[in-house]
């Protein structure tokens, strides 16, 4: 090509504390081009991109705007050159509007008043060219998930960003707010935008980018056109050996019902959920985000109250109240709020480990040494990589800090496991051994219920998927009717009842 | 086959923890350098008394901060349980019977006191700030009442003993004050209730998700609180075998909030240890034995102590922030 590239690295190298997270990555990337950046956790991704936006200072190599070398020494320096990075976690003000939200900072004014009406103009403009069903006025606080990161894009744009970072922005929306968020990417890119994207799952960048950087511990080891690269290419460059399969086998012996929900109401939540879930067999719960699932598997560890309904475990009918007696029967939830509901971030590994399960490592004092000795077991099992136990989780990648999660809970010997996206963020090697532990798990007779929004997950581990749409079960689907347009019909009422 | 995390611990975090022991050590050198009184034992044992009160007072306070809390009427329930102590004392014919009736009734008073501010806390989910600034105003206000803004003035001249008394060198308070503080380190280190109280203070999401009974634990470091305010009512008022019901007590919550700080407890809860509430308290203790000897205006010891706390936050933040 014989443009100049908008964006272009050379030799963007970066070291912390010696070791070396990013090599040599040399990129252009042209006006009107989306690039994805895939790698797994550690690879260097949030590196590059953090480099680009201003927040570290690579240790060698150069970055040129439009041909012309900079220097971007702060976020703010990025944004004055164009390059604006939509953060994971949104910088919007709740109780503002849309429009107070994009132009927060550098209002529009005429003497010394707001001129609200140009700020509302002009931001119903670009969220129109957007696609975005969104109205200026709307308090931010109303809008849903991917409402907000629309209002993300629109504020970047509104400043004249030519440049536009996404770092894995898919991970907190469903099918329909993914397809409907590349609608709104393609639409940036038509404006002359150079749009970098980073996402877990291979399958999104191959639908919406031109062209894909592979990185891995570092090193940039591809970069091609995605039409040349399949996703078994991108998955292999990525993880550096060939994977084989990604899910296990499906177990075939299943055991007697363990939990049986009947007839399950939370006022304005959850309607007449009724189901069963066997020892040794991986239930699956599939539905749009919203759908109820998670507060399903809430009201099931205590946390929340229901109104109506039984709750059966072994075949005996319990009540809880708190999640102490779901405990108690040996219930355990992944949430999937692993940063703000599973794990203490400054806690150690044994202490996060044995947290619900302390009572067992006390008597009058902690037994220190055998909790520790506990959570080697766990660590050596579950294959946790961890500098030092001792060192609180947070320094942990998310796919061993999930690790640890899954240990903590293992820990209290539950008879019913329930996951809620237990694979959300994770790279594909920790993916694959969770899978597997998952189903080692289910053949030592433990009942799993997985409660996930990536269809391709639950129709590779489940054998019976139960389909939720606004709060009620709206249909059963197993074996050969497991596919993923016929969830999707169940998941958006295209499909209604129970089907054989 | 070896663990890491079966070998020495991170060092970074050990760093943070020893932050105060050095403070400590250079403010005593530096003090010792200033001026020769200083390291007379006469005047170290009186530091030592002097900070056992509010000492006390702070271990409980390290608690209630840990656990995501503050507690403003510490000093207003100290008036109030060594005044009813007094009465206690007083009304059962001030002999021995009547000095354990009194002691007990400071801390039940402290442990209600406590109970109540727990309560509105974590039951009636009032932020800490606010609750304990009202229930400081309502034992104040208690406190005058009874004797009409006088003094209670204990009957008993043997009370006396426990506050002026000393055992093997060291003033009764200060074996009090190190016993509680060496009893709450081993509760909040080593056992499940302190462990929760650390989860608590962390993340309340996190604990509740865990199973474990937020709002009882939240409850507890209430009443600990109290019962250490207790201890320190007894302390103080068998001191001067009397409590003055308008000045007893008056910035506690400052000097003992200030300890927890300076030992290095985070105030967004979460973290720290009863040792440093120790240290911390000590702390205190020198720089204003410093001020004294080196003839700082009374009045100015205030500003100093403000500057510490803001000083010892602003220290906290930063080590946070290089994470």
């Amino acid at each position: 090509m014989a443009r100049v590239p908008l964006l272009q690295t050379d030799g963007l190298t970066m070291e912390f504390s010696g070791s070396c997270v990013l090599r040599a990555v040399s990129v252009a990337v042209h006006a009107g081009e989306i690039l994805g950046v895939i790698g797994e956790n550690g690879a260097g991704k949030s590196t590059f991109l953090k480099i680009l936006a201003g927040v570290y200072q690579p240790t060698a190599g150069a970055i040129r705007v439009e041909g012309r070398t900079v220097q971007i020494e702060s976020p703010g320096a990025a944004r004055r050159l164009g390059i604006c990075m939509v953060p994971q976690e949104f910088n919007l003000v709740d109780s503002l509007s849309v429009s107070a939200n994009v132009f927060l900072g550098s209002e529009r004014t005429r003497g010394v008043w707001l001129d609200r009406r140009a700020m509302d103009g002009q931001t119903a403009a670009i969220l129109k060219e957007l696609g975005a069903d969104i109205a200026p006025n709307a308090r931010v606080g109303d809008l849903s998930v991917a409402q907000k990161q629309m209002v993300e894009v629109a504020k970047a744009l509104v400043h004249d960003s030519r440049v536009l970072i996404l770092d894995e922005p898919t991970t907190v929306l469903n099918a329909t707010e993914v397809e409907a968020l590349f609608r709104l990417l393609r639409r940036v890119r038509e404006r002359g935008v150079a749009v970098l994207f980073v996402s877990h799952r291979l399958r999104e960048v191959k639908a919406l980018c031109d062209r894909v950087l592979v990185l891995r511990d570092g090193d940039p080891v591809a970069l091609a056109a995605v039409a040349n690269m399949s996703l078994q290419d991108m998955a292999r460059s990525m993880v550096g050996r060939e994977l084989t399969q990604i899910f296990p086998d499906k177990g075939a012996a299943v055991g007697r019902v363990i939990l049986e929900v009947e007839g399950l109401c939370v006022p304005g939540l959850l309607h007449d959920i009724s189901f069963a879930v066997r020892g040794g067999e991986i239930l699956g719960f599939a539905g749009l985000v919203g759908a109820g699932r998670t507060e399903l598997a809430e009201t099931l560890m205590g946390l929340r109250r229901s109104a109506a309904g039984r709750i059966r475990v072994d075949g005996r009918e319990v009540a809880i109240r708190t999640p102490g007696d779901a405990v108690r029967l040996g219930l355990a939830y992944l949430s999937e709020d692993r940063q703000g509901r599973g794990l203490i971030q400054g806690f150690g590994v044994p202490e996060n480990i044995t947290l619900v399960s302390l009572a067992r490592y006390a008597r009058g004092l902690i037994d220190r040494r055998r909790e520790r000795a506990a959570a080697a077991a766990h660590v050596a099992r579950l294959n946790v990589r961890a500098v030092s136990l001792a060192r609180a989780v947070r320094y942990l990648s998310g796919g061993n800090q999930q690790k640890v999660y899954l240990a903590k809970w293992l820990d209290t010997e539950p008879a019913v496991l329930l996951l809620d996206e237990p694979t959300r963020g994770i790279d594909v090697g920790a993916r694959i051994e969770i899978y597997r532990f998952i189903r080692s798990l289910a053949d030592r007779g433990l009942a799993c219920v997985i409660i996930s929004s990536e269809l391709e997950e639950i129709i590779g581990l489940c054998t019976r998927v139960v389909v939720m749409r606004a709060g009620r079960v709206a249909g059963v689907l197993s074996d050969a009717q497991l596919d993923e347009e016929e969830i999707m019909y169940y998941a958006t009422g295209l499909k209604e009842g129970q089907a054989a | 086959m070896r663990f890491p995390g079966l070998g020495p611990r991170v060092h970074r975090i050990d760093l943070a923890r020893l932050a105060p022991l050095f403070a400590l050590a250079v403010l005593f050198l530096l003090s010792a350098a200033a001026s020769p009184y200083f390291v007379k034992l006469q005047n170290l044992l009186n530091i030592l008394r002097q900070v056992s009160y509010t000492g006390t007072i702070a271990l409980g306070m390290t608690f209630v901060i840990i656990g995501g809390g503050i507690d403003l009427s510490v000093g207003s329930l100290a008036a109030m349980a060594g005044g009813l102590a007094i009465l206690v004392i007083n009304a059962t014919g001030a002999g021995s019977s009547g000095i354990l009736l009194g002691i007990l009734t400071a801390l039940a008073v402290g442990m209600a006191g406590g109970a109540l501010n727990g309560v509105l806390v974590s039951r009636f989910r009032i932020a800490p700030f606010v609750a304990t600034l009202g229930t400081m105003s309502i034992f104040r206000s208690l406190t005058l009442y009874f004797v009409d803004a006088g003094e209670y003035r204990s009957a008993s001249e043997a009370y006396r003993l426990i506050g002026s008394g000393s055992f093997l060198g060291l003033f009764v308070p200060v074996w009090l004050f190190l016993a509680l503080a060496a009893v709450l380190q081993v509760v909040l280190t080593r056992t499940r209730y302190g462990r929760y109280v650390l989860a608590v203070g962390a993340s309340e999401q996190v604990a509740r998700y865990s199973a474990i009974p937020v709002e009882l634990v939240r409850f507890g470091t209430y009443v600990i609180t109290g019962f250490a305010v207790g201890v320190t009512a007894v302390m103080f008022g068998s001191r001067l075998n009397a409590i003055s019901s308008s000045n007893m007590g008056l910035y506690y919550e400052m000097d003992a909030i200030a300890a927890v700080v300076i030992g290095g407890t985070s105030m967004a809860g979460g973290a720290g240890t009863v040792l440093g509430t120790v240290l911390g308290a000590i702390i205190l203790g020198i720089i204003n034995n410093m001020l004294n000897m080196l003839g700082v205006s009374p009045y100015l010891q205030g500003m100093v102590k403000g500057l510490v706390i803001i000083l010892a936050v602003l220290v906290q933040y930063q080590a946070h922030r290089r994470v």
